[in-house]
């Protein structure tokens, strides 16, 4: 995951810079690839977020089913993320990368089912 | 090492473990049996009939379910219902129990299985009871071993407590929400353990059946949350519960979203605020995590942990801003009612008038569970010694729903699994103990202090002594009890002998045995009545059936044109739609206070100010419960004091309730009655020609055991038009309007006087002309 733009105090800049360097330096490239991809859905979170508060929340299901779309997509790759790094490895026993991607396919296909038949 | 009693040793750990888990699925089974088989006693002393009142609602929408398909019975107005307002069935019923049916229905017949729909309603909560006994061992497994799974599934499977509300024929949707409860709860506790997106998506999918089954999901909605809550502040976050709550809230939120009677409230009520807040500060606590990885300076720490705080007081603080502007909608009534029990009663009477909401008498703890309520605290307490992931989820549900379970009776129904589990792991744990055979070298200098303590006082033994080479955790309460003092060598604690072990070990087969007879006393005593069908005993001890309900409900069937609207009291709303099939003002989804505020008006005003009402809301007939004769005590006088609390909830001017009572506050039917009591449109109904019954001598009625008056009330407005053989029920016609626009009561003075006074005016007359 990127880092979030922490509260504005005069530590914070070094402080952020440090962790961009030992992320770039720690970080597998498929894992960075992942990494992309949460900020790629992040984005797309924020904008439906400004859409509903700035202009309009009509059309409410369809809000709704959007943002849980990314927010679920989000929450279910982030956790893709961790069940394959390496450094979790004490933490899944039992769940192999591979079995954890083919639990990620399964809760997005469940999450996108229920996203679509919200869309209304 | 010596053992107590001889073991077989020249068996292979694979034929051990192969033949253990053919007795777990024999004993599986059998249980499931069991649980079936004891909850037939309904159908075998009565009829395969469904009972109550709710479940007649439900089994009329699975008829219309079968016959007409799930997209008609999704977009179903019942007009008949809340006449004249009608019923959105299909937006404001949870579908889980009904579509359950359907399949079910539609799967047998696609198999050329010609059952009827009705049987199926009847024989639903046995069958899902058999799964909630599977879904009970699998959780309790988890909790400690198969052994104890195996314990809790034969405790759920016979417990009154949940036999009460599945019994066949109890079509309910507790019937399988039960079932669903204790799968999502052991899909959660796998996710949890294991860190699977799979179970997380699991326990998903069966919170979704759960929501479209039962109001109660609200309580895994919360307890979850808690869970989790709870493991992050107590340090135990790990990218396990990350993993296993984030699937399970994102999926879980947005599937129940799709039953239109939850809609938007996932996202717009307080109860459900605490799953979204744990949901954030999950994520803030994973950001944390993973930028602590990377990074370990001191001073980013700091930053991180001002970084959290702030978001979280800003979340609580947006939370309580949206919560006064108006976006989340502040917690409901019932939900206030569980933390004050005296607020429904203020507030909405509607909701204290049921007797299941009423608080729970400490007899009933026994009655429903037995030697369970005794065991179930030993078991929190085993689980605080392992104190596992999974332990703290039974403790803080110990916790809960024992709270919940205080303050209503019909929430003992979530109490009792999470006993039922915790009292198997308290049993199990003593069963391992003292059945394993393994003792300590040094027999000799230590067995006659512990064999004689343990035969006089079992009990007293259970909690001291314990084998320390069986890893159980009774070993930890007895070297907690007895601190080993420095320098000299530890004593060792032990089971010594075969008579310690028999002596425990009848002991608890005793308590076992005695449960079983509990359990199948109450059931077939206290927990099968249809209420529907009454029985009682005849003189030579055989049964006796009252069938007052359905010969009242097929008298209106029979004789009453289908639109004639029936006005009774809101209790008997759903079975006069089921079983009579006629429109009927209130019933049993009390959603308008008002109307039924306005039927409690009717009924608890004099005849004049009824009237109008009565005919303002086109009814027909008015139909009222009465067991004055019989001594059945459920019936529309007992219940009258609702009635006037709800009206005068909404006419408070024109219906107080003291003036029900006697002067000196005693709430009497007899000649001693208030004036509003006795012209009380219920009390006219309830004893109009009673006291002829008794042929001039003293009318008594036996519910209230007070002797009502000899000359009985008079009806002007309404015409008995059917009372069943034992009187239970008592239907009146409304009369119409006089033809010749005189008041009815003047015409009926008329015409009685017409006869009585004949002689008098007209000689009077004579002698004037």
């Amino acid at each position: 995951m990127p880092p979030k733009p922490a509260p504005a105090t005069p530590v914070s800049t070094s402080a952020v810079q440090t962790l961009w360097r030992a992320y770039n330096d720690n970080t597998s490239d498929r894992l960075k690839f992942v990494d992309s991809f949460l900020v790629f859905l992040m984005l797309s979170g924020v904008i439906q977020f400004a859409y509903c508060v700035l202009v309009t929340t009509f059309p409410y299901n369809a809000f709704l089913s959007g943002f849980s779309s990314t927010v679920g997509q989000f929450v279910l790759t982030a956790s893709l993320r961790s069940q394959v790094n390496p450094e979790n490895k004490n933490e899944f026993k039992d769940v192999s990368p591979e079995r954890a991607f083919a639990d990620f396919a399964l809760g997005s296909i469940v999450l996108h089912f229920f996203v679509f038949n919200f869309l209304g | 090492m010596p053992t107590a009693f001889p073991l077989p040793s020249d068996l292979s750990p694979a034929t051990v473990s192969n033949t253990a888990s053919l007795l777990r699925i024999v004993a599986l089974s059998l249980i499931s049996g069991a649980a079936i088989a004891s909850r037939l006693f309904a159908v075998i002393n009565f009829e395969s009939i469904i009972h109550e009142f709710d479940p007649w609602f439900n089994y009329r929408a699975t008829r219309v379910l079968a016959a007409k398909g799930f997209y008609e019975f999704w977009n179903w107005f019942d007009p008949t219902a809340w006449y004249p307002l009608g019923r959105v069935v299909g937006g404001t019923v949870y579908p889980g129990l009904m579509a359950t049916s359907g399949v079910i229905y539609s799967f047998l017949h696609a198999l050329n299985l010609p059952v009827d729909i009705r049987n199926i309603c009847v024989m639903l909560a046995p069958g899902f009871s058999a799964l909630t006994a599977w879904a009970t061992y699998m959780f309790t497994k988890e909790m400690k071993d198969e052994s104890a799974g195996l314990l809790a599934a034969a405790f759920i499977g016979i417990v009154p407590g949940y036999i009460s509300r599945s019994v066949a024929g109890s079509y309910d949707n507790e019937a399988i929400a039960i079932f669903l409860l204790m799968f999502t709860f052991y899909c959660w506790i796998k996710a949890l353990k294991l860190g699977s997106a799979l179970f997380g998506t699991l326990a998903a999918v069966f919170y979704f059946y759960m929501v479209a089954a039962w109001g109660g999901y609200v309580f895994i909605t919360n307890m979850i949350p808690l869970h989790g809550l709870v493991l992050i502040l107590m340090g135990r976050y790990t990218s396990r519960l990350y993993v296993a709550y984030s699937s399970w809230y994102v999926i879980g939120t947005l599937s129940s979203m799709q039953v239109p009677f939850v809609g938007f409230q996932p996202v717009s009520t307080s109860e459900h605020m605490a799953a979204l807040g744990v949901f954030g500060l999950l994520q803030i606590v994973a950001f944390t995590q993973l930028v602590r990885s990377h990074v370990s300076s001191k001073q980013f720490q700091d930053l991180l942990f001002v970084f959290a705080v702030t978001t979280g007081i800003l979340g609580g603080v947006a939370f309580v801003g949206l919560t006064y502007t108006g976006s989340i909608a502040p917690w409901t009534g019932r939900f206030y009612s569980l933390w004050d029990t005296g607020y429904a009663k203020k507030h909405i009477p509607i909701i204290a008038s049921v007797s299941e909401h009423q608080p729970t008498a400490w007899p009933s703890f026994f009655m429903d569970l037995q030697f369970l309520i005794f065991l179930f605290p030993a078991g929190v307490i085993l689980c605080f010694h392992q104190l596992r992931d999974e332990h703290v989820f039974v403790i803080i549900y110990a916790v809960m729903a024992s709270y919940f379970a205080g303050v209503m009776v019909r929430l003992m129904l979530t109490l009792t699994p999470v006993v039922c589990v915790a009292s198997a792991v308290a049993f199990s744990s003593l069963l391992d103990t003292y059945v394993d055979a393994a003792e300590p070298e040094h027999a000799e200098e230590s067995s006659e202090a512990a064999a004689p303590s343990a035969s006089k006082k079992a009990k007293k033994a259970a909690a001291q002594a314990a084998a320390p080479d069986t890893g159980s955790t009774l070993t930890d309460i007895a070297a907690a009890a007895t601190p080993t003092k420095k320098g000299e060598k530890p004593k060792t604690k032990a089971i010594y002998g075969l008579d310690t072990r028999l002596a425990i070990i009848m002991n608890a087969f005793g308590m076992l045995a005695f449960f079983v007879f509990h359990c199948t006393w109450a059931t077939s005593n206290a927990y099968s009545s249809p209420s529907v069908v009454l029985a009682s005993t005849n003189a030579d001890g055989s049964q006796h059936i009252i069938d007052d309900f359905r010969e009242a409900y097929y008298w209106l069937r029979q004789n009453t044109p289908e639109t004639a609207v029936v006005m009774s009291w809101w209790d008997y709303g759903y079975q006069i739609a089921g079983m009579a099939d006629r429109p009927t003002l209130v019933d049993n989804n009390t959603w308008n206070n008002t109307h039924i505020a306005t039927v409690g008006k009717a009924m608890s005003s004099s005849e004049e100010v009824a009237y109008p009402i009565l005919r303002k809301h086109d009814v027909d007939y008015v139909l009222v419960i009465f067991g004055g004769l019989l001594g059945y005590s459920g019936d529309d006088i007992n219940k009258f004091l609702w009635m006037v609390r709800i009206a005068q909830g909404v006419w408070p001017e024109e219906i107080q309730e003291p003036n029900y009572f006697t002067p000196q506050g005693e709430y009497r039917v007899d000649d001693m009655a208030s004036p509003a009591m006795k012209n009380s449109l219920m009390y006219k109904m309830s004893y109009y020609r009673f006291s002829e019954l008794f042929g001039g001598g003293a009318a008594t009625d036996r519910v209230r055991n007070q002797q009502v008056p000899k000359v009985g009330p008079t009806l002007d407005y309404l015409d008995e038009a059917y009372t069943t053989e034992n009187w239970i029920v008592r239907i009146y016609e409304v009369r119409k309007e006089d033809l010749l626009g005189r008041d009815l009561k003047s015409a009926n003075a008329f015409a009685l006087g017409k006869k009585r006074k004949r002689s008098k005016p007209v000689s009077r007359r004579r002698a004037i002309v």
